[in-house]
């Protein structure tokens, strides 16, 4: 769909969050000079074509104990790797799951799953999950746990004219 | 703050998803058995504890006219911190992580046009003489973004 001005003030004013109050909608209407019923329907459209994925609550794994995680790869035969990833996605603790291009001969693996647990253990706990799942589809496979957080700014789109 | 049981079955709840009507935090109290009242200040608490990092409209940058790509580099250990400052000076580099693996880097660009994800990846690979292989998504499978509370 094709964003207009009204829904990038919309954007913008809900980036950052929705308001903690009872009515949350209205309160971001007022703030944008709109009626919450322009708010409420152009939130819905958006959310109706993808370019809002979900209105969600983002826990914040560490707080809650999940302080282990892996980017699992996967070598998975092409004409079964959507069946399949649909199956690994659905797993609790797996908070990204997408399928990718090899890059050979250096990278053989087509599905990434990023895997999040209390230990490591538990992460590896999960990654025999995956594995189950994939059974002899899987034609191999690697875990890469991260060491450094070398950079961490998130997603800055600049604001554009609607 | 350590989340209580009823605070984790707010996180649970609200990993799903929110609605969109005039009084939604009323909805979803009546849905969790709570107040209102309550389960607005169990969320702002979670949000000032930042046990919850974020709580809104997430939007689809792709969507939204923007690309991203997962990219990765085997970055020789000698010139580990030298290939990262170089790396990291692009602002279209969003994320950056060492990992275990001879592909040792692995970083996230965001751009706002697609075809500036392969003009970042060939300036990095020029700045630094080492290959930049690139990762986009072909598919992806949603989740959610469960992760039990």
């Amino acid at each position: 769909m094709t964003l207009d001005a009204t829904d990038r003030q919309i954007i913008a004013a809900t980036q950052a969050g929705l308001p903690l109050v009872s009515e949350p909608y209205a309160q971001v209407a007022a703030e944008l000079g709109l009626s919450e019923e322009v708010v409420c329907d152009r939130l819905r459209t958006m959310q109706a074509s993808g370019v809002i994925r979900r209105i969600a609550v983002a826990p914040n794994h560490y707080k809650l104990g999940m302080t282990a995680n892996g980017m699992s790869v996967w070598d998975v035969a092409d004409e079964r790797v959507a069946e399949l990833g649909q199956k690994v996605g659905n797993l609790d603790g797996v908070t990204h799951c997408y399928e990718r291009p090899r890059a050979l001969p250096d990278w053989p693996y087509n599905l990434f799953a990023m895997l999040h647990g209390s230990s490591r253990e538990d992460v590896e706990a999960q990654r025999a999950h995956v594995a189950a799942i994939l059974g002899d589809a899987c034609r191999g496979h690697d875990i890469l746990y991260s060491t450094r957080i070398l950079k961490k700014t998130g997603l800055r789109l600049r604001s554009r004219k609607g | 703050m350590t989340p209580d049981e009823t605070d984790r079955r707010i996180l649970n709840y609200l990993q799903e998803g929110f609605p969109i009507a005039p009084h939604p935090y009323r909805m979803v109290a009546e849905e969790l058995g709570l107040t209102e009242e309550d389960l607005l200040s169990r969320i702002t608490a979670m949000k000032e504890a930042r046990v919850i990092t974020r709580f809104g409209p997430f939007f689809d940058a792709a969507a939204m006219g923007g690309a991203f790509c997962l990219c990765a580099i085997a970055v020789p250990e000698e010139r580990f911190e030298e290939v990262m400052t170089k790396v990291n000076a692009h602002p279209e580099v969003a994320h950056n992580y060492e990992r275990t693996h001879r592909l040792n880097m692995w970083f996230v660009l965001a751009t706002e046009t697609p075809d500036a994800i392969a003009r970042t990846a060939e300036a990095i690979e020029r700045e630094t003489g080492l290959t930049v292989l690139c990762f986009p998504k072909l598919q992806e499978f949603f989740i959610g973004f469960r992760v039990a509370a």
